[in-house]
């Protein structure tokens, strides 16, 4: 008998929270990327974990769907950080206000 | 933390009947889980940052292999730990942004208090939320993972080939697309309009080839490989430097021209 699932539910709704945090408290834009990718490997352990315990084997297939949108995702946000990086060299989310008001 | 590991692990094998070997598994991951990621949002520097981030990695993937997942570990390790974690320590150390960063400062004012006390009330909320509720309300699949005696790369295998195949080409066709959006993000822009330049010694070479790299993107998507780089290259005919770069530049289109075809029949 495994554990059960609560645990790992619980374990990826900390896991998600310390990601969320991490995204409103940092300001240098690739460390947000970097929680970015916390929350979604918390929502990679909640569909595992559905998957066990449901007996379906969609929630494995989610996940792996997950995987590849997060890798398409780094490779364009990190695009955006090196073209933004060559205009002004910082990457700290404060100084881009070009559309402030 | 170690306390409620203490009380995860007490609670774990008074409740249900697990194992020692899983629980304890379960404990290690998931202390390595929280430590490294709360070391990616405390951490000054963002390599460590980086490093981190490869640490809860892979107590991700122990718990995936603790939930008879291993293809899905694997391709963890390999794709998050192999190739995203490496692509973000590429820009950082590529940019030079690796230098402390002062987070005791916060710019706006009340912003981070109100973020944690947020972020808390969320965790509470999901925590009782899971306890005073059923955490789902659907019934077990009776044909899924347990049923038969295949692997689990053969069912993950059959459902992505046969039950999920419009999302899986959907992925594809998502891949191409970010793999032309970062080559179109990554190019320097034609002009000199780039203020802040680092590196003196790339730009020369690197804005002589570009109007004649922008010539054979332009006849659109009919046209084979060969014929675009033969008007693009005497186009911009001048000295031999130029001209070994500008057919260099050429061929680098013909061999990114797959990639480079939606990005015509778009124009």
């Amino acid at each position: 008998m495994t554990i059960s699932a609560g645990w790992y539910l619980g374990l990826s709704v900390v896991l998600f929270s310390i990601g969320a945090l991490g995204v409103l408290i940092r300001r240098n834009v690739l460390v947000m990327f970097m929680c970015v990718e916390l929350m979604l490997n918390a929502a990679n352990l909640t569909f595992v974990t559905f998957a066990r315990m449901l007996h379906d084997i969609g929630g494995q297939v989610l996940v792996f769907f997950v995987l590849v949108v997060a890798a398409a995702e780094v490779v364009v946000g990190l695009g955006l950080v090196v073209a933004i990086f060559r205009r002004r060299a910082n990457t700290t989310a404060d100084d881009l206000h070009l559309m402030k008001g | 933390m170690v306390p409620a590991l203490g009380a995860v692990l007490v609670a774990a094998v008074g409740s249900g009947h697990a194992s020692w070997v899983d629980v304890g598994t379960f404990a290690v991951a998931a202390a390595i889980i929280l430590s490294g990621a709360v070391g990616v949002v405390v951490a000054r520097n963002p390599v460590h940052s980086a490093l981190m981030l490869v640490m809860t990695l892979f107590g991700v993937a122990v718990l995936f292999v603790l939930q008879r997942d291993p293809f899905l570990a694997a391709v963890q390790v390999i794709v998050y730990a192999g190739a995203i974690v490496v692509l973000f320590l590429f820009v950082i150390m590529f940019l030079g942004v690796d230098r402390q960063e002062d987070i005791g400062t916060e710019s706006l004012r009340g912003q981070r208090p109100l973020a944690i006390g947020l972020t808390v009330l969320g965790t509470t909320g999901l925590l009782l939320l899971g306890e005073v509720s059923r955490w789902t309300t659907g019934a077990p699949h009776v044909a899924g993972i347990d049923a038969g005696k295949q692997s689990n790369v053969y069912l993950l295998g059959k459902a992505v080939y046969t039950t999920y195949l419009f999302p899986f080409e959907a992925t594809a066709a998502l891949l191409v697309i970010a793999v032309v959006g970062a080559v179109v993000l990554a190019r320097r822009p034609p002009a000199a309009a780039n203020s802040v330049d680092a590196d003196g010694a790339v730009d020369p070479a690197d804005t002589g080839p570009l109007p004649s790299g922008e010539a054979p993107t332009g006849p659109g998507v009919g046209v084979p490989p060969p014929d675009p780089a033969a008007p693009g290259a005497p186009a911009s005919a001048g000295p031999d430097a130029a001209d070994a770069i500008a057919t260099t530049a050429a061929t680098d289109v013909d061999a990114a021209d797959p990639v480079g075809s939606p990005e015509g029949a778009r124009s």
